[in-house]
């Protein structure tokens, strides 16, 4: 057999390293935001990216999303290929007209005649007592309005191929990144945000789920920071003797709804784990695919896990009662094997 | 223009009290967070701004306001707050968590709220102004002389927020006052890279307001400029901008491994410590004795601690807490 050198990165290190790529590869493709250039991104997005390539190709801009974001959408319908940065997800109440409004919009009402190949980036995720304002993923909130591919990926190699994909990608793409999945040395540490990444250029298809773990009994679908609290679940299930099938999402829009469906037809149960809020989210989509393609497959109601409808609150053992984690995937996936 | 002593007073225990609050602060910060850095870690995780160099504005300004005043402020408002007199205990208290603190523990160090003294802050950058701007157009309609102050920083003055709220204020003549503290860098971003204009003062005439600057972090400047302002606001001369050129010794956050600029930059800047400034100049100026100095020094030193204390001592709300407060 043969043996593949294992290459290991770091999520914001593979994710800079897709943007390097395809900014050698194509003189359109440039990056603008807040701290992206000397600083190399507050979460190393663009790590080395400014030494490479200069102020010329990764503009810091002033405090101004709605303009550099938009700016951004009239740079791609010229055909050029921008990446732009929205620091943290939280900060798309200044910009979201941009976004919403035009980002999503323009490509549809222009009849498909105005492309838009930009890829906006941005962190998101909790869990470091970073308050209501800085710790949301707000997964649902861009996924809900169309015209957007909203992606997600959980791991270093996914990062790298989904971002090459979205770069390449003729259609806006959101590109959200984990904070705690970037490999930060001044964050948690996490074996997960550290993975094989091949050095070479590679895509990965957006809206194509993964699945992370093979198993009979129930189907927990996650996306990012719940795909590895579900794994860890899975761990723990398996000593009881079940077997947990595990979904990384990996892409909102497009939602692979195949692998889901797949899934439950059998393993007959669905636990479904989000980041972001429980109403009107993820976990609700999920569901709603279940009941309307398998329910009769169902041999339990669906379960879900997600933020109880409450701003992230700042105090340590506030936001760790709100947040998904292992242990609450662990109990939930027990009672629901057991119903 | 008249300068009171006990106005210089205040503010000089004020600064130092903000100067001993923000030490503290970096020391509490740092517990659990070595060897290894990690942000959410210790008793007090997540970001923290600190603004330590950046006394002199909120001093100079808040020496004139009253209770009635309103002060919105950005995600480094430590400063702002001990000077517009929020609670101290409580405000301690939120920073760690505490369920005694002015948010039981739901806001954190960018989301303080003490309606007691009508002072607010927030995280997201340049969105206190139209706060402030709202409390102006309250103020007028209900016919008082209160007045509202916005404190951002110079990378908040290119949100469109800042350009929108000053057109309202100066068309409808309120009494809001943007304070904008110059401390040369937004993050990594000096001003000089975000910003078209040498100084913020300028953009007043796009609105045919006051604009004010204050150099090189001057305290005696700040209240001058900043009384006239008032003045001017409470007697419904309208809205100003004052900006003042000051410096943060400190990272954008703590632990910020400031790349971007030279080492060197603080240890000059320290040699001009406004702080010092203002001592020697009550001290030369206006003869007040070591004694008395060194009393406020005190005083404000065991307030700090007390603060501290409480806050240490206080408990954690329980986590069920987390699904209270959504709705009043
Ligand atoms: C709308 C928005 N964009 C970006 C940020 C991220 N951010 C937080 S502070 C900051 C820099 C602010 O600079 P300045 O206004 O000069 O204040 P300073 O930090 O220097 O006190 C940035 C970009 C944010 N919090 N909100
Ligand atoms: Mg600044």
């Amino acid at each position: 057999m043969q043996q593949t050198k294992q290459r290991l990165l770091t999520g914001n290190k593979a994710l800079a390293e897709a943007i390097r790529l395809e900014m050698e590869r194509d003189p359109n493709v440039f990056v603008m935001g807040e701290d992206v250039g000397v600083y190399g991104g507050i979460f190393g997005a663009t790590e080395g990216l400014f030494q490479k390539f200069g102020p010329e190709r990764v503009i810091d801009t002033p405090i101004s999303e709605t303009a550099f974001i938009g700016a951004a959408i009239g740079a791609a319908a010229e055909g050029m290929r921008p990446i732009v940065e929205l620091m943290f997800v939280d900060f798309f109440g200044v910009c979201m007209d941009q976004i919403y409004n035009h980002m999503a919009k323009i490509p549809y009402m222009s009849g498909g005649r105005v492309k838009l190949p930009m890829v906006l980036m941005t962190a998101v995720g909790g869990g470091y007592s970073d308050a209501a304002q800085h710790s949301q993923t707000l997964y649902a909130t861009f996924a809900h309005l169309p015209g957007m591919k909203v992606v997600a990926p959980s791991t270093p190699y996914d990062l790298k191929g989904m971002m090459i994909s979205a770069i390449r990608d003729d259609n806006p793409v959101v590109f959200m990144f984990h904070k705690t999945l970037q490999g930060l040395g001044w964050m948690d540490q996490l074996d997960a945000s550290i993975g094989h990444v091949p050095e070479e250029a590679y895509t990965v298809p957006l809206g194509k789920a993964n699945i992370v773990r093979e198993g009979t009994d129930i189907t927990i679908v996650g996306i990012q920071m719940t795909v590895h609290q579900a794994l860890e679940a899975a761990k723990r299930l398996e000593q009881q003797g079940i077997q947990a099938e595990v979904i990384d999402l990996r892409s909102l829009v497009p939602l692979d709804k195949e692998t889901i469906i797949q899934s439950v037809k059998k393993t007959h149960r669905l636990l479904v784990v989000d980041e972001d809020y429980l109403s009107y989210g993820m976990t609700a989509e999920i569901a709603a695919i279940a009941a309307e393609h398998c329910l009769y497959d169902l041999e339990a109601p669906v379960k879900r896990i997600a933020v109880p409808d409450v701003p992230i609150p700042y105090s340590r053992p506030l936001e760790q009662f709100v947040l998904p984690n292992a242990d609450k995937i662990f109990r939930e996936a027990i009672q629901l094997v057991n119903e | 223009m008249a300068i009171s002593k006990d106005h210089l007073l205040w503010m000089y225990e004020t600064m130092y009290k903000i100067r001993c609050y923000e030490d503290k602060m970096a020391e509490a910060y740092a517990e659990g967070k070595s060897p290894v850095f990690n942000i959410g870690a210790g008793p007090v995780p997540g970001e923290m701004h600190l603004a330590t160099g950046q006394e002199p504005a909120a001093a100079g300004m808040c020496v004139h306001l009253k209770k009635e005043d309103t002060v919105t402020a950005p995600h480094r408002p430590h400063h702002h707050a001990i000077a517009k007199g929020v609670d101290l205990n409580r405000m301690t208290a939120e920073i760690f968590g505490k369920a005694t603190g002015l948010g039981k523990g739901k806001g954190g160090h960018m989301h303080l709220f003490d309606p007691d003294v009508k002072f607010s802050c927030g995280g997201i950058v340049g969105a206190g102004i139209p706060h402030a701007l709202g409390a102006a157009l309250a103020a007028k309609k209900r016919g008082t002389d209160w007045v509202a102050v916005a404190f951002i920083g110079e990378g908040a003055a290119n949100q469109g927020a800042f350009h929108e709220s000053l057109n309202m204020a100066a068309l409808w003549k309120l009494p809001l006052i943007v304070v904008i503290e110059n401390n040369q860098y937004g993050i990594s971003v000096p001003k000089t890279a975000s910003t078209a204009v040498p100084s913020n003062d300028v953009r007043a005439a796009a609105y045919g307001i006051k604009g004010y600057y204050v150099k090189d972090n001057d305290p005696i400047d700040m209240y001058n400029v900043s009384k006239e302002a008032v003045e001017r606001a409470r007697t419904g001369q309208g809205p100003s901008i004052i900006e003042i050129e000051t410096y943060r010794y400190l990272g954008h956050f703590q632990g910020d491994p400031e790349v971007y600029r030279d080492k060197n930059e603080v240890t000059l800047l320290r040699q001009k410590d406004p702080i010092i400034r203002l001592r020697n100049y009550l001290l030369n100026e206006c003869g007040v004795t070591e004694e008395t100095i060194a009393q406020l020094e005190n005083k404000a030193t065991f307030e700090v601690d007390q603060a501290y204390a409480f806050a240490r001592e206080s408990d954690y709300p329980k986590p069920e807490e987390a699904l209270e407060d959504v709705f009043v």
